[in-house]
């Protein structure tokens, strides 16, 4: 029976790399609908990013934030290299804070999440206010805050076919 | 399929650091960001990476197209009905002046050949549906379903019912980027229809235009009407841009600042025209001396 808990001793079953590029799609087609102009909305693919960051921090690194920022600078007609940038910076400090956030309950763990994304954010503010674009108002920081809230039941998602049972019936050995 | 832990880590091969690595893709974000800000060359490198993103985008744009499709189908036939006989009387209000258009033009074209000015370039067009607004907060752009396929080109001006919507900025195979005349980076050259007096309005993000380098003195009132006056070589003459709204006149300063609002529907869904590309205008004469840049006093054309 699977039971949706988590702690951070439990054994979870590898993760399929299947499934990390799944979820950074269905992050890149969450972006792309059009609820992006909404004061508030997170900004997916940076959650999940985090979210691997910090989990297979092996696995998914720079390299993907770097792809993945550029995918979202073409598709918002952003100056490319914008998402690329913030989306790096974000990826570096999660995996380097990797070891260290996953020991800590997932509420705390949200609100180690928190200023990395606020920065991920602020880092594009900065560079287009430089680039000379004009200001997009306080809405474009309060997607970040929203993404927090949502750290808890990511984890549970996004760890779904990680979980195995924990009671193991002979007569279903997987 | 293989899990990422089967294998086990390599204690001596471990890639590049993470610092270095970092400063890599760092400074390589930084040179895009500064290349494509300055240079803007990096349209072939956009249209590869548009090839993967473009169709989860469209993807993406499907439920919002379902919800619009359902909430025509179930709008029902008495709003249609009302507003078939609205167009109607606006067709019979304007069926005067469009049955004399083509005798106007055809006189104007006659007096023009007498007068030996050159004629009037003819508007042409392609209808375009507005997808979506791009996502990005920082700039006022729409993208249309219409692209390189339809023989669209960068530099296009795109107009509605009512004015100038705004310029065809990118290209993709299968849509177009258009940016937004209320776009802080885009300038429209108009003209005041009420005093011919010739300027240029830039947009100011917020749905609102900002008409520039007109002196505190100058004569306009509020409620003029700012039409385009063609002297950029892509719009063509004549087009509704906007309205001025509020005029703040200050002996500090040497210009008045002149708010406007954009006449066409600039920030809502609809369909837009996408001209055609001008013809190119004859070359500039040469700068006479004694003269130094450009005054913005009109120099006369030599007769032939």
């Amino acid at each position: 029976m699977i039971q949706p808990t988590f702690t951070s001793s439990r054994i979870l079953l590898p993760v399929r790399p299947g499934f990390i590029w799944f979820s950074l799609t269905l992050g890149l087609l969450l972006n792309f609908l059009p609820t992006a102009h909404w004061p508030g909305v997170p900004d997916w693919v940076a959650l999940v990013l985090t979210f691997w960051c910090i989990r297979e921090s092996r696995y998914v690194g720079m390299g993907w934030a770097f792809a993945l920022g550029l995918c979202m600078d073409v598709a918002d007609g952003a100056v490319l290299g914008q998402h690329a940038f913030a989306y790096v910076l974000l990826a570096y400090t999660a995996t380097r804070q990797a070891r260290r956030i996953l020991w800590f309950p997932l509420a705390q763990q949200a609100i180690q999440v928190l200023p990395m994304l606020v920065a991920a954010q602020v880092i594009q503010l900065v560079l287009r206010l430089l680039a000379g674009a004009e200001f997009p108002g306080w809405g474009f920081l309060l997607g970040p805050a929203l993404a927090t809230l949502l750290w808890i039941p990511l984890t549970y998602l996004l760890l779904l076919p990680q979980y195995q049972p924990l009671e193991h019936d002979a007569n279903r050995p997987l | 399929m293989a899990g990422t832990h089967h294998t086990p880590p390599p204690f001596f091969k471990r890639g590049p650091a993470p610092l270095a690595l970092l400063t890599f893709y760092l400074a390589l974000s930084l040179a895009l960001f500064v290349i494509d800000l300055r240079l803007q060359s990096l349209d072939p490198l956009r249209r590869l990476v548009a090839a993967v993103t473009d169709p989860v985008q469209r993807v993406a744009q499907m439920p919002g197209g379902l919800v619009d499709h359902a909430r025509g189908y179930l709008r029902g036939l008495d709003d249609l009905l009302s507003e078939n006989a609205q167009l109607k009387q606006t067709q019979l209000r304007l069926a005067p002046d469009l049955a004399r258009l083509e005798h106007l033009e055809t006189e104007n074209d006659r007096l023009r050949k007498l007068l030996a000015v050159k004629e009037r370039e003819k508007a042409q067009g392609e209808v375009a549906q507005i997808m979506y607004t791009a996502r990005d907060p920082f700039s006022h752009r729409v993208v249309i379903d219409k692209g390189q396929q339809s023989g669209i080109t960068a530099g296009q001006p795109a107009i509605d019912e009512a004015g100038v919507v705004g310029q065809v900025t990118r290209v993709f195979p299968f849509s177009a980027e258009i940016t937004l005349i209320t776009d802080k980076d885009q300038a429209v050259p108009v003209q005041v229809v009420r005093s011919g007096q010739r300027s240029v309005v830039f947009g100011l993000g917020g749905g609102q235009l900002e008409l520039r380098y007109l002196p505190a003195n100058a004569d306009i009132k509020e409620g003029d009407l700012l039409v385009t006056s063609g002297l950029d070589g892509i719009f063509l003459p004549g087009f509704p841009v906007a309205r001025v709204s509020s005029i703040e006149r200050e002996n500090s300063y040497a210009f008045a600042r002149i708010r406007c609002e954009p006449l066409a529907a600039v920030e809502n869904f609809g369909e837009v025209l996408v001209l055609a590309a001008r013809q190119p205008l004859p070359p500039r004469p040469p700068e006479s001396a004694g003269r130094g840049g450009n005054t913005g006093v009109p120099v006369k054309e030599d007769k032939k």
